[in-house]
Formats: structure tokens, sequence, C-alpha cells
């Protein structure tokens, strides 16, 4: 995963401790940067030994989030996903 | 147990406050009798939990403003800030602990505001608590979609042509946002400017004071 | 958890009501709730994402109706106990000593 990588969150929903907002599951954006690895949190939250991750700072349109049901279209949205959330889509 | 506690002060040598004189809850009952349980297991100390408190009461956002009044006035420290925010307020002496920073510098055409949806991630490190708004309901769920109308309500009126960047804080970092230096305030020293930076100007929820 | 398999807690999105500037010091009781989870944390004791495991679990309603410091010092010692720092049966009797000193967070604190 490098920046500028055109990306899209997995849009499942598994029960249990995510750190995947709801609200930007399934949608496309671009890595601003990759930060870590970091432990996932999805194994260190019930005390299990846990595999670093690289987590990237990804950034949204509200347009792509919201599509017209925000009040500015063309302003965005960064968030930290952790990799294993991300798939990564050919531009 | 009648004794007068009135005129102690608490083991932080802070005076007690009035939640010491309602009655005891649930909650508090169990925050005792876990602090002590701690201490006699051997896991903490009196005074470690004593200097943590200390050490808290002394994170205000003092500290953060100092940050950005320095990133205003010295090009060197604004380029390591961004390049790593940890380190560079640890080099100007904060304790941030374990804490990883991101500074997110404001434009004439760019307004970054932070907020965590799923929690109550916060700076605090550098800016000390969290508001009880920044952890509420209305703040964490309107802010990633309807951001200026959160905005107006704190007072800060954005043209459409500055873009709003909502920055959701849902892992490791922690960010604190470096407002616009205010007009007319060429010249002025660190500390001067530093009285400008408000708390809430950090957040992206509001601007520093006029000059 | 609604069907969608979208949890409570996650709530980006949702419509709400007007931000209130609220604010409050803190009291004594609640510093030392964070105190004792930040250094519990750095102990290694438990970990933030387990503290933040147990509150989500702990679902809307204890959101609603819990103030901050509550909902923490009960998800710090549920990690405490699923970590084997101390036991249930430890907690349970200290908490009626506690009770006994005095009907009042100072007396309770300090018998």
């Amino acid at each position: 995963m490098v920046s500028g990588q055109s990306v899209r969150v997995k849009s499942y929903s598994p029960p249990g401790h995510v750190r995947t907002p709801y609200y930007l599951r399934g949608k496309t954006g671009i890595v601003e940067r990759v930060l870590g690895p970091f432990p996932n949190p999805e194994q260190l939250a019930y005390g299990l030994k846990a595999e670093p991750q690289p987590l990237c700072r990804v950034r949204f349109s509200m347009a792509e989030v919201w599509g017209k049901a925000t009040d500015n279209p063309s302003d965005t949205i960064e968030a930290e996903i952790y990799s294993h959330w991300l798939e990564e889509l050919d531009t | 147990m009648p004794h007068d506690h009135h005129d102690h002060l608490s083991p932080s040598g802070h005076p007690y406050r009035k939640d010491d004189d309602v009655e005891l809850t649930y909650w508090q009952t169990m925050e005792i009798a876990v602090r002590e349980l701690l201490i006699e297991k051997g896991e903490l100390t009196a005074a470690q939990i004593t200097s943590q408190i200390d050490a808290m009461d002394a994170r205000s956002p003092a500290n953060g403003a100092q940050v950005v009044a320095r990133y205003w006035t010295d090009p060197d420290f604004a380029e390591a800030l961004l390049a790593d925010g940890s380190q560079a307020t640890r080099d100007m002496g904060y304790d941030i602990g374990p804490m990883k920073l991101i500074a997110l510098p404001n434009t004439p055409t760019l307004h970054n505001v932070v907020v965590c949806t799923l929690c109550s991630c916060y700076p605090r490190n550098l800016l000390g608590l969290p508001p009880d708004w920044y952890k509420s309901r209305a703040y964490r769920s309107r802010t990633v979609r309807e951001p200026r109308r959160v905005l107006s309500e704190f007072g800060v009126e954005l043209s459409p042509d500055i873009e709003v960047r909502v920055h959701d804080s849902t892992a490791d970092m922690r960010y604190i946002v470096i407002p616009n230096r205010p007009d007319g305030t060429e010249g002025w020293m660190q500390d001067q400017l530093a009285e400008l930076v408000t708390r809430d100007s950090m957040i992206g929820t509001g601007l520093p004071k006029h000059s | 958890m609604t069907a969608s398999g979208r949890r409570w807690h996650d709530m980006g999105g949702d419509a709400s009501d007007p931000v209130l500037p609220d604010e409050h010091d803190f009291a004594l009781w609640e510093k030392r709730v964070d105190a004792l989870l930040v250094l519990c944390n750095v102990k290694g004791l438990f970990t933030v994402d387990g503290l933040r495991r147990v509150l989500e679990d702990m679902g809307p309603e204890a959101f609603e109706t819990m103030s901050y410091y509550e909902r923490w010092i009960t998800s710090v010692n549920q990690n405490l106990i699923e970590n084997g720092v101390y036991t249930i049966e430890e907690l349970g009797q200290r908490m009626e000593e506690v009770k006994m000193r005095g009907n009042t967070y100072g007396d309770a604190a300090n018998g």
C-alpha cells in the first residue's frame, strides 16, 4: 500500500470490536499516507497476540460517502483504516 | 464515619470537590475498591496515582497553543511538526507519552476539523481532557456528515470555496489543527501569539482570537 | 446491533440534536478513574482496545444512562477481572467494606 493508491473499504459487517466506521464500508477513497504498522485492534481487544498491520489514512469525498445528503459534497473526510479492511483498486 | 474532611486536601494536594459530600454511588464505591485492590496487589502505588492526576491537571490547551504559535513563528519547527508531530512536540518538552500526533494545518482554502465517531479519541496528552460536547452523540454523529452545520453551531461560518476536511480519529493517531495565523500579528512573539490560540481552534470547531 | 450489522457506538452520519457546548470540571473520583486506566494500560494490565470492547458491549443503554467515568470504571474493572488481577469475590468484599465507611465519597475513600 502506498500513498495515492485508490482503495475500497470492505463492506462486510462482522460482529465484534472493529475500528472501521460503518459509514465508510464499501466506499472508495485515496490513500493519503501509510502509517504503522500497528497491532491489529481486533485481536488486542480480546487479549490475543496481535499481528502488526499497516494503517492507512484514506481520504474520501463527501459525495462518495453521502451522495447529496451532506452540506457540501466537495468537502472531504479522512479516516485511519487498517490495511486488512482495504481492497486496492486499479486506476 | 463522622469525621470532618472539609479542611483536608485530597492525596493529590487538591481541595475536595463538592461531589465528596453527595451520597456515595455504586460506581464511586467500585473506583475506591478497584484502586485499593490495585495498590494492595502491588500493581500500582498511591503515589503513582497522585502524580498521574497531577500530570493530567497540568495539561491544558495552553500546551497546544504554544505548539501552534511556534509553528507560526519558526519555519524549521513547522517542517519538523508536519514530518513527525510526536517527536516535534516531545522536543519542545511536552510529555506526550506514547501519543502519535499528526498536525493538520489550515490554509486559506482548507479548514480541518477533528472528531471521533467510534468513541472519544482526543490529543489529551497535549490539550488536556476533552470537553463533554466532544464526547456527545450529537457531535460524534453529525460532524462527518454535516460539518458546516455543526461548525455554524459553534459560530464558525465558512465560505463554500473553503474545503472542509473532517478527520475521523478512528485508530492510533491523534490530531491537532493548526489554525491560520490571524492577520495583523506580524512581528509578534510566540507567547503573544499563543494567547490567541483557543482550544476549539485546535479541534477545528473554532478560530483563533483576533489580534 | 441492528440487522445491518452496524453497532450502536458506530454513530458517524446519524441525525442528532444540535451540539450543546457542555463542559464540566472533573471530580476527584473521575480523575482517579482516568489515572487508573492510564497507569494500568502502561503497565500492560489491559489494552485500550480491551477497554473499548467492553464499553461497546455494554450497549447503548449504558451510554445514555451512565456518565462517562461510570462507564469507564465499569470497563476498567471488567478488564482487570478478565485478566486475573483480582477476583470478583475480592471486589465484592472490598466494595462492601468501602460502603461501611460512610455515606459520602470523601468518607468512604478515606475511612
